[in-house]
């Protein structure tokens, strides 16, 4: 038994390198004095200040930010909705074409989520004259649209692993149904309401094809210009940038594991 | 006994319904008519589909010419062909080396289990494009293996790295291993260990019990783990630019360039329309799968 423990050991300690080591470079090249990957010419938080004066980038960075947030609430709206619908509406009409359209974004190749609504702005500008011209909007909507799939799968798996008796006592005590949805619902899927915002926040972070596609000139979010200075080679500003967000990210989840220790110690399970 | 929502039922419904209807099932349906368009010289790049002639009379001009030629051009039909074999070798290899960290995950004792899940997935919330940046670093001619490999004295020159179909894989894998592992946990960490113990007290040796229980329940994991890789693999635009070769012209590539710098609009939207159809059994595959799961 336990040798097979050990050999288990080495399959997860072999995947964690394989996930790790390239990050692991990303913060060790980031704090590195030279310009080359090359050279180890001694510690240095210079590529830190120069991320903070490279106004390109801190622009866009709070550019994505803001659509981010943007689309991530439009996001967990739509997305709950679709998640309760799914979970809880049983077998209603159209549910076929309505769960075909919640689950496809999740897999859509990102080049066609993005071709196909470029097309459809340029066509309801050509039509309705909306969107006058694309950019921050634009983007904000196509992110909701892709999100929103995302925040339905969490919210659903969330509802569909409930305990409905709660409910059913509140409505039994003569509760209204909205009045169950705030009191009872809503505070039981908050957990999954905050991933799934989070989650959507994140992808519409990091999403660059699909902004590609539905904004305009003026309106480069973080990853376009991280990409484009990409495409000219490697600069450690962005190992920098890299380690930033690596940090966050880490201090964010570490926070999760914590609220979630506690949630989970105060229900008991 | 089932909650009931009377108007409140409708309204829940109707807003996922209507926003994703119009921002997600319509604009395939333009899409579709601007692969039928003939490329114009403007703004919008297409003609018109609809257009009046000199007479009044209401026409319909279309255009098969860029349907016809993704289909006799062989140049469309191998990135394709090159797309579906890349993303299926990629989704393999993603099984292989996910396979066994979910299933070491699902084994691990319970108070490890949400940390050694949150280890996979961390590299996912941390930036997609950063982390290929990383594989450049690491596989450029003057990168960190080329290096070791250089002061190990194994090399004597850099040995080619980045843009081949060794660095293609690797970022793919890379990127998408989490989508292989979330899945295939959830599915093995709910598989009940006593069918194990029976199949063991029934005198199965354990690599036995693993291929005749284990192996076959988790296909529903296994299955909606590869879609999750395959079908956005096939359609990957920043990877191939980025790590792999200049003979990597997979189809998103192609299409990003159709649009991108040849501005030939209708044409791009013909690639997507028949990547689309390629891709809609899949599609409909996985969202079975899914459906299920969540039932």
């Amino acid at each position: 038994m336990s040798r097979s423990i050990g050999r288990l050991g080495l399959f997860l300690g072999v995947g964690y390198a394989f996930l790790y080591i390239p990050i692991a470079l990303l913060v060790v090249l980031s704090f590195n004095d030279s310009r080359l990957i090359t050279v180890w010419s001694g510690f240095s938080f210079r590529w830190y200040v120069a991320l903070w004066h490279n106004e390109r980038l801190i622009e866009a960075a709070l550019l994505s930010l803001r659509i981010a947030a943007v689309a991530a609430t439009g996001a967990t709206v739509i997305g709950m909705a679709a998640g309760f619908a799914l979970a809880r509406f049983g077998a209603f009409r159209g549910r076929g074409l309505f769960g075909a359209m919640v689950a496809a974004p999740l897999v859509m190749p990102e080049v066609i989520t993005g071709l196909s609504l470029l097309l459809l702005f340029v066509a309801l500008a050509e039509s309705v004259g909306w969107p006058s011209e694309r950019g921050v909007t634009t983007v904000t909507i196509a992110h909701v649209t892709f999100a929103a799939a995302y925040v339905a799968v969490v919210v659903q798996s969330r509802l569909s692993d409930f305990d409905r008796s709660l409910e059913e006592a509140a409505l039994d005590l003569g509760a209204r149904p909205w009045q169950v949805f705030l009191l009872i619902t809503l505070p039981l899927i908050a957990p999954a309401l905050a991933s799934g915002w989070l989650l959507a926040f994140t992808l519409s972070l990091d999403d660059l094809v699909i902004a590609s596609f539905t904004s305009g000139p003026g309106a480069s979010t973080l990853p376009m210009v991280v990409f484009s200075a990409l495409r000219l080679g490697l600069t450690p500003e962005l190992f920098a940038l890299a380690t930033v967000i690596i940090a966050v990210v880490s201090l964010g989840l570490l926070v999760a594991l914590k609220l979630g220790r506690v949630a989970s110690a105060r229900s008991g399970g | 006994m089932r909650l009931r929502l009377p108007s409140g039922r409708t309204l829940v419904l109707a807003l996922p319904f209507l926003w994703l209807g119009l921002f997600f099932l319509a604009p395939f349906l333009i899409v579709a008519k601007i692969a039928l368009s003939e490329g114009a010289l403007g703004i919008p790049p297409y003609a018109p589909v609809l257009r009046w002639t000199d007479q009044g009379v209401l026409t319909i001009v279309l255009n098969l010419g860029n349907l016809a030629t993704l289909v006799s051009d062989p140049f469309y039909l191998e990135a394709y062909l090159r797309s579906l074999r890349v993303a299926a070798i990629s989704g393999m290899l993603c099984l292989l080396i996910g396979y066994p960290m979910a299933y070491a995950i699902a084994r691990a004792p319970e108070r490890r289990r949400n940390l050694l899940l949150m280890l996979v997935v961390l590299p996912f919330w941390t930036s997609f494009l950063l982390r290929v940046m990383a594989w450049i670093g690491l596989l450029a001619d003057n990168g960190v293996v080329n290096n070791l490999l250089l002061a190990a004295g194994l090399v004597s020159q850099p040995i080619p790295l980045l843009y081949t179909d060794f660095a293609l894989y690797a970022g793919i894998v890379y990127c998408y291993l989490p989508f292989m592992v979330l899945p295939l946990y959830a599915n093995l960490s709910k598989l009940d260990p006593v069918l194990l113990e029976a199949a063991a007290d029934l005198g199965a040796r354990p690599w036995r019990a693993f291929l005749t229980v284990t192996l076959p329940l988790s296909l529903p994991g296994i299955i909606a783990g590869f879609m999750l890789v395959f079908i956005p693999a096939v359609g990957e635009f920043v990877i191939p630019e980025l790590l792999g070769g200049p003979g990597a012209q997979l189809i998103g590539r192609v299409l990003w360039t159709e649009f991108f710098q040849n501005r030939d609009w209708p044409m791009a939207a013909a690639l997507a329309i028949v990547l689309l159809l390629l891709l809609v059994i899949p599609i409909a595959w996985f969202q079975h799968v899914q459906g299920k799961a969540a039932r």
